[in-house]
């Protein structure tokens, strides 16, 4: 957006949403992976991790990547950790 | 002789095919070059009166694979180029009245005496696409700048890398430079980031086109009012024999706004 339209609180333009919206539909297009899918698939991650981890189930991500060369899967699933430190456990 | 056979397609329907295949075949027999156009969309029969060339069938495409007559005698020429033939489809048949082997053979015969076979590929992936592609030498897709049309694309471009036929080279059908202006059409770079493609041709969106195609005489011949897709059509055909054309500079004219703009994002 250039600087008049912001000045009017303009929508950005309709053509950078489509680029936008074509980039994310053809990630899932080329790998073949639907977005049902990687819900399954997060499900899935969500149960084996939480299995021996404490995490929270709604901050876990995962998603399709792009780059020229390959597609990937990302998964970023933080843990439920004070401080980031192991927990002493005193008797 | 050993002509080269060039398909055109799209995936989705209704970008102008069509249009572009009667245009590239009319633009190189205007370059002096030997040309066949062959409608491969088996039914829904077209070439035919974009090119203005419908009276005058009597065999088409399925006569020919069938026996029912030789090569030649499907072959209309059109008398306004001196070396510009159709080979109409068949109207009343379907796609499975072709096999791609079909059409590699009848390609091949043609290949002895034409310079270029162009092909008009049916919407869609399925049989009529294959039949289109499995003689090609080269494949031209068309798209518009639109998510539906570059989404079919993407996947057609897939296709034609998983037959080996691929990449492909992209013609961009129907930009309207005011849009892409103003931000409310994906522009040539937006579309070439995302196929990541090379570009064989850009053609604005024109008037003339449609009068053209309601007069059966193809823009690139017509040239009407010295259209600018006119001249884009003949660029592309240049570009196919494999000489370097510059892109016509589609920007419009700006007005005072947009170069307060410019100069405003460029600072």
């Amino acid at each position: 957006m250039n600087w008049f339209e912001r000045l009017l609180g303009k929508q950005e333009k309709s053509g950078a949403t489509a680029k936008q919206r074509l980039q994310m539909v053809l990630i899932h297009d080329r790998a073949d992976v639907s977005p049902g899918l990687l819900e399954q698939i997060k499900d899935d991650i969500i149960e084996v991790i939480a299995k021996r981890l404490e995490i929270n189930p709604d901050n876990v991500v995962v998603n399709l990547d792009n780059t020229a060369q390959e597609s990937r899967l990302v998964a970023e699933i933080p843990l439920l950790q004070q401080n980031g430190r192991r927990r002493a456990t005193v008797q | 002789m050993n002509g080269k056979v060039i398909t055109v397609t799209s995936g989705k329907g209704g970008v102008g095919k069509t249009t572009v295949t009667a245009n590239i075949a009319t633009a190189l027999a205007m370059l002096g070059k030997k040309v066949v156009a062959i409608d491969a969309d088996i039914g829904l029969r077209n070439l035919d009166v974009v090119m203005g060339l419908e009276n005058r069938i009597v065999y088409d495409l399925v006569d020919v694979i069938e026996g029912r007559c030789r090569l030649r005698q499907a072959m209309i020429k059109d008398k306004r180029q001196p070396d510009l033939y159709l080979i109409p489809a068949a109207q009343t048949r379907d796609k499975m009245a072709v096999s791609p082997s079909d059409m590699i053979l009848v390609c091949d015969e043609l290949r002895q005496e034409m310079d270029y076979i162009i092909i008009d590929s049916p919407a869609g992936i399925e049989r009529g696409f294959r039949n289109a592609v499995a003689p090609s030498d080269e494949v031209v897709i068309v798209t518009n700048p639109e998510v539906s049309a570059v989404r079919d694309a993407d996947r057609i471009i897939g296709l034609l890398e998983a037959e080996e036929k691929g990449p492909g080279r992209l013609i961009i059908n129907r930009l309207k430079p005011e849009m892409v202006a103003r931000g409310d059409m994906l522009s040539i770079d937006d579309v070439l980031d995302i196929l990541a493609v090379e570009l064989i041709g850009v053609i604005p969106e024109d008037e003339s086109i449609l009068i053209s195609s309601n007069r059966g005489t193809p823009v690139a011949m017509s040239g009407l009012n010295g259209s600018s897709a006119s001249q884009a059509f003949r660029n592309v055909a240049q570009r196919l024999q494999g000489e370097t054309v510059p892109f016509v500079d589609l920007t419009p004219k700006t007005g005072l706004l947009n170069r307060l703009n410019n100069w405003f994002s460029k600072s």
